[in-house]
C-alpha cells in the first residue's frame, strides 16, 4: 500500500522512490468550492520547503499551494489547468498538482500520517 | 412672534433636512420606544461610549435650503472663468452626448446604483460596463480590459506594481519615457517610493537607452505629452529584449487614426477616456482603463466584467475573477482598488455606442485636421513646429514671444499650455468650432488655410475597430434613448428600493445636490487651467476641507484621493513620511485586525509595509490582549495600526482611546478607516478618538452617489503634525504642502466635479441637521435589529444591547433546510430588494445599514420581506416546501419563468413572484435567473462578441 502523508495546510503527499507527488485533500477541496483556476510551478524549478509554489482559487477564494518539502519540480499536472473541475472531482488522484524530487527522502517522515491528518481535521 | 421672526420660521431654511432624513417625527418617537430609548440624544448616550463623546455643537454655518445652495454653488461656478482649454497633457474638452447627459449623468437609475456585486439585479449596467471593456480592447489592440480605474496617472501606476510582479527582468528599475505626462510621471515616483522601485528617465524614442537602463518596465506614452507621435515598435522590442515589460499610456480618440499600441507590441496599455463624453470637471472623475494580454490577466488589477450563463442557461454578466481583488486576497492583492468610476465608464461606453466606428472616425479626422490647419497657421505666422507628425496636439517653438502668444490666446478666449520657455502647445478637442478655429488661426497669424499630413502612412490605423453589432444599432436619439431605459430598468438602484448595504451608507443622492455638477462653470474648467480662472473651485474647496476638518476633529484635509482606496494610501504615506522625517527608518509593521476591510492590507502593502494581524474576541472587538502581545513583539518596528470605527462589526467599541493609546506609547500612528463615519457625525470623531489620520468616504457619509460602483472621493484628513505629509502636486502649489513626497491623483484637486455634491450636503444639514442624520441612523439600524431578531440571531451589540449604525444577522443556521446566506439574498431580489452586504466581516451572515435616510416605512418593508423569506425556510424546514425545488433555491425568479406555460415547481407562481402582497403593486422583475460564477470563472469572456454566440455556445 502507497504511504500517503498529509500537511495542516491541507496538502496530500505520495512517494514513489524519491519522487513525491503533491496535491489537495478532499477537505481542502470542499471547503475552496469549485476550482476554476490552478497555477502551477515550472519544470526543474527548485522549491524550499513550504515555499508556496502554485495557486489554487475559486470563485470565493485563492489559496497558495505549498511544497510541503524541498525539492526540484519534475512535473506538473496539466490536466488540471485545461479541467480545473478535477480538483474537485479526484482531489486524491488525477487531481493532483505537481511532482518533485525530493532532496532528502527522509523528510518525508516528518508528515502526518493519515490517522493524525484525521486527528487534526477534529480539531477545526 | 414679531413678523421678521415669524418670516424666519416660514423661511425654513433648514428645510431639507426633513427631506435627507426619511422618518417623520412621528415615526422617529415610535421607532425610540421600540428600541427602549426615551429620546435621539438618550440612543447616542446608550450607544456611543461617553469617553469619546463630543458634546458641543460643530461649528459650521447655518443651515440653507435647496434653492439657496443652488444660487450659491452657482454663483461659485461663475467666479471659475469658462475659457476654451486647448491645454491637453491628458484632458480634452468633449461634448457629453445630451442623451447620454440627460439618461445617465443625471439620471438617478445609473448613478444611485451599487457596485455589481449581485449580478442578478445588475445586468443593465454590467452590459454597458462590457460595452466599454469591449471599446477599450478594440481602440488599444489588446486583449482583455478591465471595467475602469481611477484616472490614467494611477492606472500607470497599477501597471507599474502590475510589471514589477510579472516581469522577467528581475529589476528595481523603471525606464520613463521624457515624454510621459508630467502628472503620470509624478504619481508614478510616489507609488515607487514606499515599493523601493527607482525611476530612470530615458528619452522619448531612444531605444537602446530602454535596453541600458535594465528595466522590469518602461513607461511610454502616445501620442507623447508634447503632440508627437512616434512609432514605438523599437522601444518596446528593446524592453522585450532584457526582459521587461512594455507599458503605453495612451489616448484612445488618437487610436481611431493610429497603429494601437497592442499591434507594437505593448503588454500593457493605460489612460484615460475622459474625452469620450465626460466633462474635463477640474481634473475629475473620469474613466482610467487598462488593457492587457490575456496571459497577464489574472495580475490585473480592478473589476473585470464577464459574461456567464444564468441557471437557465441564458447568458448573463457579471464580475469575473474576484479572487485577484483586495476583498479575498488582502495583502497578496493585485491592488487595493475597490470603487472603480463606473458611471463615467459607462458614460464613456456609451459615447462610443452613440457615435460607433465612424462617428468616432470623423471626430478623430476632424480634430486632427484643425491641429493640421493650425499648425501651418503657426508656420505662416513665423513660429516653429517641434514636430511634424502629430495627432491632435501641436507644439510650437514661439521663441521670445512665448508670453505674449500665450496672453493672445487667453484674451481670445482660449488656455494653450506652456510647455517650456519658448514652447507653447495647443491641443484640439471636439469641441473646436470653425469660429474658434478662425479666431485661433487669426492668433497665431495664419493667412491661408492649408493642411499637410501630419500622421505617416506607417503608423496609420489598418484594423478595423468597433464592429459589434452595439455600436452600429443606436444612432438614432430613440435606438438611443429606449436602449439606455432597457439597460436601467434592468437594476436596482436607489430610485427603486432601499439598498441595505452594511459599510456602504447608501444614503440619499439628493437631486439639489447633483444638480450643480453640470453647471458649465464647474464641468468645462481645466484642471491646469491658470489659477487665477479657478477662484470659484478654490473657494469651494477651501470651504468644504473646513468643515470636513470639523467633522473630523484634525487640523487638515487633502481633497486630492479619488477613492477610499486612495485616501487610506495617501494616509499611511504621511505616516510613513512622518517617521522618515524624525529619523524612523526601522518602522515598517503595520497593525490590522482580523475583521478589516481588505483595501487596508492591500493598502498597507502598497505602502510598503508588512501587515501583521491582531485577533478579535468573540463580540467583534479587537482583542486587548492579543493586541498588546503584538505590539510588545514588534515595538520598534511598529509604524502604524489600522482600524476601523465603529468597527467592521457594527459595534462602538469602548476600549478605542485604550487601543489609540497603547500604540503611540509603542511609537505608532493610528490610522482610521473612515467607511463608518456616518455612525460619528457630531456624536464623536476620529480626533476625539485619538487617531491621528483617516480618510473618509465622500461617496458614503457625505452624499455623493456610488455610480453603480465609482466614481468616489476619499480625502484623508490628519492631525497636526502630519500636515507637511499630505500630498501635493506638481502643477498646483496650492494643492498641497511643498515639503511632501508629491501627488497620489492625476489631478491636483483629485475629482472635484462632484465636491459641489457634498458642499450642498453639509451647507444645507448645517451642524444641528448632520448630527441628526447620525442619531437617526443608528436608530434606523437599531429598529431594524429589533424587528428582526425574533427571526434571525443578532450577532454584535454594544454593552448596552445596541448596535451602531449597521446590525449583522446570522444566517448559519438553516443547514437542516439547505439554506445558506446566498438563498436568502438571491430570494430577496424577488421582493425587489437588494439584499445586504453578503458574508462581510462574518462569512454566512449578511450586514444591514439602513442609513438615516429610509422611512419607518420602506424599513418596515424591507423587515417584511425579510421575515418573510425566514418563514419560507421554516416552511422548509416543516417539511411544507420541497427541500430542493423551493423558492429560495429557485430564486430569483425572471417574468419568462413564471409566465412560461410549463410550471414545474410544486410552489405557486403567485408564491415565486408576488410573496407579499405590495410586492405585485411595484413588481421588479430579475431580468435573469441566478448568475454561474463558476462557468463564468471557468470560461472567461470580457467583451462583447454578438450575445447570440454565447447562447449557441451554451447548448
Amino acid at each position: 500500500m502507497t504511504d500517503i502523508r498529509y500537511t495542516e495546510d491541507h496538502e496530500w503527499v505520495r512517494l514513489d522512490d524519491d519522487i513525491a507527488t503533491i496535491g489537495i485533500t478532499d477537505h481542502a477541496q470542499e471547503a475552496l468550492g469549485d476550482v476554476v483556476f490552478v497555477e502551477l510551478p515550472e519544470d526543474g524549478r527548485e522549491v524550499a520547503e513550504m515555499e508556496a509554489c502554485a495557486v489554487v482559487e475559486s470563485v470565493k477564494a485563492a489559496s497558495d499551494v505549498f511544497s510541503p518539502l524541498a525539492g526540484t519540480v519534475v512535473e506538473s499536472n496539466q490536466m488540471i489547468v485545461d479541467d480545473p473541475s478535477l480538483v474537485n472531482g479526484d482531489p486524491m488522484g488525477g487531481g493532483w498538482f505537481f511532482k518533485i524530487e525530493l532532496a532528502d527522502v527522509e523528510d518525508f517522515e516528518k508528515l502526518m500520517d493519515e490517522a493524525a491528518y484525521k486527528a487534526f481535521l477534529e480539531t477545526l | 412672534m414679531n413678523a421678521l421672526e415669524e418670516l424666519t420660521a416660514l423661511e425654513a431654511n433648514d428645510s431639507f433636512v426633513a427631506r435627507h432624513i426619511a422618518p417623520t417625527e412621528a415615526e422617529i418617537a415610535a421607532m425610540l420606544k421600540a428600541v427602549g430609548a426615551a429620546s435621539l440624544s438618550d440612543l447616542a448616550a446608550k450607544t456611543v461610549p461617553g469617553s469619546i463623546r463630543v458634546q458641543q455643537a460643530m461649528e459650521l454655518p447655518p443651515a440653507i435650503d435647496e434653492a439657496a445652495v443652488i444660487a450659491e454653488l452657482r454663483g461659485l461656478s461663475e467666479r471659475n472663468v469658462t475659457k476654451k482649454s486647448l491645454i491637453g497633457q491628458g484632458y480634452h474638452g468633449t461634448i457629453t452626448p445630451p442623451v447620454v447627459l440627460r439618461n445617465v449623468l443625471e439620471n438617478p437609475g445609473w448613478y444611485t446604483a451599487y457596485t455589481p456585486y449581485q449580478a442578478e439585479i445588475a445586468q443593465g449596467r454590467l452590459e454597458a460596463l462590457v460595452n466599454f471593456q469591449t471599446m477599450i480592447c478594440e481602440l488599444t489592440g489588446m486583449e482583455i480590459a478591465n471595467a475602469s480605474l481611477l484616472d490614467e496617472a494611477t492606472a500607470a501606476a497599477e501597471a507599474m506594481h502590475m510589471a514589477h510582479a510579472t516581469a522577467k527582468a528581475k529589476s528595481d528599475l523603471l525606464a520613463v519615457a521624457s515624454d510621459l505626462h508630467p502628472q503620470v510621471r509624478a504619481v508614478l515616483a510616489t507609488r515607487a517610493w514606499p515599493l523601493g522601485i527607482t525611476l530612470v528617465d530615458v528619452p522619448a524614442g531612444d531605444a537602446p537607452a530602454v535596453a541600458a537602463a535594465k528595466p522590469f518596465a518602461v513607461v511610454l506614452q502616445y501620442p507623447g505629452t508634447s503632440g508627437a507621435v512616434r512609432d514605438l515598435s523599437a522601444e518596446i522590442a528593446a524592453a522585450h529584449a532584457v526582459g521587461a515589460l512594455a507599458i503605453v499610456s495612451a489616448d484612445p480618440l488618437s487610436l481611431v487614426l493610429l497603429t494601437p499600441p497592442g499591434e507594437m507590441g505593448a503588454d500593457i496599455v493605460v489612460g484615460s477616456a475622459q474625452r469620450f463624453g465626460v466633462p474635463v470637471g477640474f481634473g475629475g472623475p473620469h474613466a482610467g482603463y487598462m488593457a492587457t494580454k490575456d496571459a497577464l490577466k489574472r495580475t490585473m488589477p480592478g473589476r473585470l466584467v464577464g459574461v456567464s450563463l444564468d441557471a437557465a442557461g441564458v447568458p448573463a454578466m457579471r464580475l469575473a475573477l474576484q479572487t485577484r481583488e483586495q476583498h479575498i486576497r488582502r495583502e497578496k492583492a493585485t491592488s487595493n482598488i475597490c470603487t472603480a468610476q463606473v458611471l463615467l465608464a459607462v458614460m464613456a461606453g456609451m459615447y462610443a455606442v452613440w457615435h460607433g466606428p465612424t462617428g468616432l472616425m470623423r471626430i478623430a479626422r476632424r480634430v486632427n485636421l484643425q491641429a493640421r490647419l493650425l499648425a501651418a497657421a503657426a508656420q505662416q505666422g513665423g513660429y516653429g513646429i517641434r514636430f511634424a507628425a502629430f495627432f491632435d496636439t501641436i507644439t510650437i517653438d514661439a521663441g521670445a514671444r512665448a508670453e505674449a502668444l500665450m496672453q493672445r490666446a487667453v484674451a481670445a478666449g482660449f488656455n494653450f499650455r506652456r510647455v517650456d520657455a519658448a514652447g507653447v502647445a495647443i491641443a484640439v478637442d471636439e469641441t473646436v468650432t470653425r469660429a474658434d478655429l478662425t479666431l485661433l488661426m487669426q492668433v497665431l497669424g495664419g493667412r491661408e488655410a492649408v493642411a499637410p499630413d501630419s500622421i505617416l502612412p506607417e503608423l496609420q490605423r489598418k484594423s478595423l475597430f468597433l464592429q459589434q453589432s452595439v455600436f452600429s444599432a443606436h444612432h438614432a436619439e430613440h435606438e438611443m434613448l429606449r436602449y439606455l431605459k432597457r439597460l436601467e430598468d434592468k437594476d436596482i438602484a436607489l430610485n427603486r428600493s432601499m439598498i441595505p448595504l452594511g459599510s456602504c451608507t447608501m444614503k440619499l443622492n439628493a437631486t439639489a445636490e447633483m444638480i450643480p455638477i453640470t453647471l458649465p462653470g464647474f464641468a468645462d474648467i481645466h484642471p491646469f487651467a491658470p489659477a487665477d480662472q479657478t477662484e470659484g473651485y478654490k473657494t469651494l474647496i477651501e470651504r468644504l476641507c473646513g468643515w470636513l476638518t470639523v467633522a473630523t476633529g484634525f487640523a487638515g484635509v487633502s481633497i486630492q484621493p479619488n477613492a477610499g482606496s486612495q485616501g487610506e494610501y495617501a494616509g499611511l504615506l504621511a505616516i510613513r513620511a512622518w517617521h522618515a522625517s524624525r529619523g524612523d527608518h526601522a518602522r515598517d509593521i503595520c497593525l490590522i485586525p482580523s475583521s478589516a476591510h481588505g483595501t487596508n492590507p492591500a493598502s498597507a502593502a502598497m505602502a510598503g509595509y508588512k501587515v501583521v494581524v491582531t485577533a478579535c474576541d468573540r463580540d467583534g472587538n479587537v482583542d486587548l490582549l492579543d493586541l498588546q502581545a503584538k505590539i510588545a513583539q514588534h515595538g520598534d518596528r511598529l509604524a502604524a495600526l489600522m482600524i476601523t470605527y465603529p468597527s467592521t462589526h457594527g459595534v462602538f467599541e469602548v476600549a478605542i482611546r485604550d487601543i489609540c493609546r497603547l500604540v503611540h506609547e509603542a511609537g505608532g500612528q493610528v490610522y482610521m478607516d473612515g467607511a463608518n463615519m456616518n455612525a460619528q457625525v457630531g456624536l464623536t470623531s476620529p480626533g476625539a478618538i485619538g487617531a491621528d489620520v483617516c480618510h473618509l468616504n465622500l461617496h458614503k457619509t457625505f452624499c455623493i452617489p456610488h455610480g453603480g460602483g465609482g466614481p468616489g472621493v476619499g480625502p484623508v484628513c490628519v492631525a497636526a503634525h502630519l500636515l507637511p505629509f499630505l500630498p501635493n502636486h506638481p502643477e498646483r502649489a496650492d494643492a498641497g504642502p511643498a515639503t511632501s513626497y508629491g501627488p497620489v491623483s492625476a489631478a491636483p484637486f483629485g475629482s472635484a466635479l462632484i465636491l459641489p455634491i457634498s458642499y450642498a450636503y453639509v451647507r444645507m444639514m448645517g451642524a444641528a441637521g448632520l448630527t441628526k442624520a447620525t442619531e437617526v441612523a443608528i436608530l434606523n439600524a437599531n429598529y431594524v435589529a429589533g424587528r428582526l431578531a425574533p427571526h434571525y440571531p443578532i450577532l454584535y451589540a454594544g454593552p448596552s444591547g445596541m448596535v451602531a449604525h449597521e446590525c449583522i444577522i446570522d444566517c448559519r443556521g438553516f443547514g437542516a433546510a439547505q439554506v445558506a446566506v446566498e438563498d436568502i439574498a438571491k430570494r430577496l431580489q424577488d421582493y425587489g430588494y437588494h439584499a445586504p452586504t453578503m458574508s462581510w466581516p462574518v462569512a454566512g451572515t449578511l450586514m444591514i445599514e439602513p442609513t438615516e435616510s429610509e422611512s419607518q416605512a420602506e424599513l418596515d418593508r424591507f423587515c417584511d420581506a425579510m421575515i418573510a423569506i425566514r418563514q419560507e425556510i421554516a416552511d422548509i424546514e416543516a417539511g411544507f416546501l420541497d427541500a430542493v425545488d423551493n423558492p429560495l433555491k429557485n430564486a430569483p425568479h425572471t417574468a419568462r419563468e413564471v409566465m412560461a406555460d410549463v410550471w414545474p415547481h410544486p410552489y405557486s407562481r403567485e408564491r415565486a413572484a408576488f410573496p407579499l402582497p405590495w410586492v405585485a403593486t411595484a413588481k421588479y422583475w430579475p431580468p435573469v435567473k441566478r448568475v454561474d460564477n463558476v462557468y463564468g470563472d471557468r470560461n472567461l469572456v470580457c467583451t462583447c462578441a454578438p450575445l447570440e454566440a454565447y447562447a449557441e455556445a451554451a447548448q
